[in-house]
């Protein structure tokens, strides 16, 4: 017997949407997400900001609507829960408070949402250098402001952060961009459908023009990143651009170079997934309902591939709705009826993303970064150790794998997997989407022998 | 070298008390306790095998580099953990052993 009709894995823009559209409809709800709170990353800590740090911006404050909306007798939700285990059936075994629990629901979705894409450079695992994400984060759940800072690679988070940094006070002291006139020139042919996501559009012109206003220092088509540390802490950051050599002193380094899918939990689901070439990643293959080729398996959100939170939320409810009508509680012409609205949204969100895709590409270094580089923060192996390896024989990430450790520290191969794939291929894209991502197992996030011995032939079913 | 925050204090109040490596922190209850840690120090608050400086990195349990030891509990990721009063905090020098501490 099913203890829920639906488990939600994730509790983000997707998540939560669909978590509140499956409970109207009259389904019992789990939500987990291994946070402590709802909103995901991008409406992280949105329920307890509210209005107080306005200098977020007014789209992160609406997040605070989708968590209360998650107030709803239909919903069971469950943070500082980390799954590790999807099973056919389909059940979810999860951690939490260092004890393991399951579910069972004829329904799973999967809204883990994205990481950011590992830029890896010389230095980059020294303190002092951290991601444009992580400082948001710090912005948006302890209202720490980076100190002294120069944000550097290229998307349209970085100017984000900027943008929210100078309204702040706390302004960044430069930008240094990798992207290319070429990279724009590419993606001008995609402006035109960009149109349809008018507002978003607006909404980054804003951002770029708060900057020049603000007289932050611009480097743009920026390579050969490097930091190093001084005795006192101070991040000595060095790039060249514009046929010169340039050297920075700061107290952060925030580097952005795109978001990719968070992929491990759908592929250790045994989900297909696709190389996305425009995304520079894989993603899970799904129908427009999010809907897998896995009985019951359905995938929302930016998991699903790259399309910020306006999608996400649409394709929460999308998910939503399918599942309703698959449970029996809708018919199909209504599920089709009620996705009218969600699908123009989702329509309009992801029109602006070829435009941002081609403008705003992985740097070629990023994707295959020079050999003195860790590329594995967690074993501490190097790009050149990786190459070598290749030279002297090993054939993909399961070789490279056994050969060098890359991959099995505790991030088992988070941070790494996405370069890994790039310095086989050089960085070309056609080539990253040939070879295979390595397998995902479980347990896909680490727990302790301890908590493994404590369960039993069936996990504590959770009430 | 006591090595300053890279970020400014947050002016917010809530302030509990906790324990890093002998010092007494304050920090607003509830906030990531890695945040704590960076607005306490830009310093490290691991090493690694190699014997190099780590901090948190990613601050959304992605990286790993976070990892502390909590109330006795080795390799705790500091940026999924919120800050509690009468937390006692250690940085981790090394790899973990099975039984506890390290070979450092």
């Amino acid at each position: 017997m099913s203890d829920f009709d639906l488990i939600t894995i994730g509790a983000g823009p997707a998540g939560m949407s669909a978590a509140r559209v499956a409970a109207e409809g009259g389904l019992r709800v789990l939500l987990l997400d291994e946070q402590a709170r709802p909103g995901g990353q991008i409406y992280r800590n949105a329920g307890q900001t509210r209005d107080a740090r306005a200098w977020l911006g007014a789209e992160y404050a609406a997040g605070a609507r989708l968590v209360d909306a998650l107030e709803h007798p239909g919903i069971t939700a469950r943070f500082g829960a980390t799954v590790w285990r999807l099973d056919a059936g389909p059940r979810v075994v999860w951690s939490e408070g260092g004890a393991s629990h399951s579910a069972r629901a004829p329904h799973i979705l999967l809204a883990g949402g994205a990481q950011e894409r590992p830029v890896p450079f010389p230095g980059w695992t020294q303190p002092g250098v951290m991601t444009a994400g992580a400082a948001q984060i710090l912005m948006k759940t302890a209202g720490m402001l980076p100190r002294d800072a120069v944000l550097a690679g290229s998307g349209p988070l970085l100017y984000l952060v900027a943008a929210q940094m100078i309204d702040a006070g706390a302004p960044p002291k430069a930008l240094v961009e990798t992207q290319t006139p070429r990279m724009m020139l590419r993606a001008l042919p995609h402006l035109p459908k960009a149109l349809f996501a008018a507002r978003t559009l607006l909404k980054g012109l804003g951002l770029m023009a708060r900057i020049r206003k603000a007289g932050v220092r611009r480097y743009t088509a920026a390579t050969d990143l490097a930091a190093d540390t001084e005795t006192d802490g101070t991040i000595r950051f060095s790039f060249r651009s514009g046929g010169a050599q340039h050297s920075l002193t700061c107290a952060l380094v925030l580097t952005h170079q795109g978001v990719i899918p968070s992929t491990h939990i759908s592929r250790a689901a045994g989900i297909a997934h696709t190389w996305n070439a425009a995304q520079v990643a894989f993603k899970p293959v799904h129908d427009i309902w999010g809907a897998t080729d896995r009985p019951g398996l359905y995938v929302a959100g930016d998991g699903a591939g790259i399309g910020g939170a306006d999608a996400a939320t649409a394709a929460g409810q999308l998910a939503a709705l399918d599942i309703l009508r698959s449970a029996g509680r809708i018919s199909a012409d209504a599920r089709n009826q009620r996705a009218a609205l969600p699908r123009a949204t989702l329509f309009r969100a992801r029109a602006i993303r070829p435009f941002l895709d081609a403008a705003y590409a992985p740097s070629a270094e990023t994707l295959s970064p020079p050999d003195e580089t860790i590329i594995c923060r967690c074993e501490e192996i190097t790009a050149g150790a990786v190459r070598q390896s290749v030279k002297e024989g090993a054939q993909g990430h399961r070789q490279i794998k056994t050969s060098l450790r890359v991959g099995m520290g505790a991030c088992q191969g988070l941070m790494c997997d996405a370069t890994v794939r790039g310095v086989l291929c050089d960085g070309k894209s056609a080539c990253m989407g040939r070879i295979a991502p390595p397998r995902a197992r479980t347990p896909i996030k680490p727990i302790t022998l301890g908590e493994l011995a404590a369960l039993t032939n069936d996990c504590k079913e959770t009430a | 070298m006591k090595i300053a925050s890279r970020f400014q204090a947050s002016p917010e109040s809530g302030a509990v008390q906790f324990q890093y490596d002998g010092e007494t922190l304050t920090a607003p209850a509830g906030i990531p306790l890695a945040a704590a840690l960076l607005a306490h120090s830009g310093g490290f608050s691991r090493q690694t095998a190699g014997g190099h400086d780590r901090t948190a990195f990613c601050m959304m349990g992605v990286c790993f580099d976070c990892l502390v030891e909590v109330d006795g509990i080795p390799n705790t990721q500091a940026c999924m953990t919120p800050v509690r009063g009468g937390m006692v905090v250690r940085r981790q020098i090394g790899l973990r052993r099975l039984k506890g501490g390290s070979d450092v």
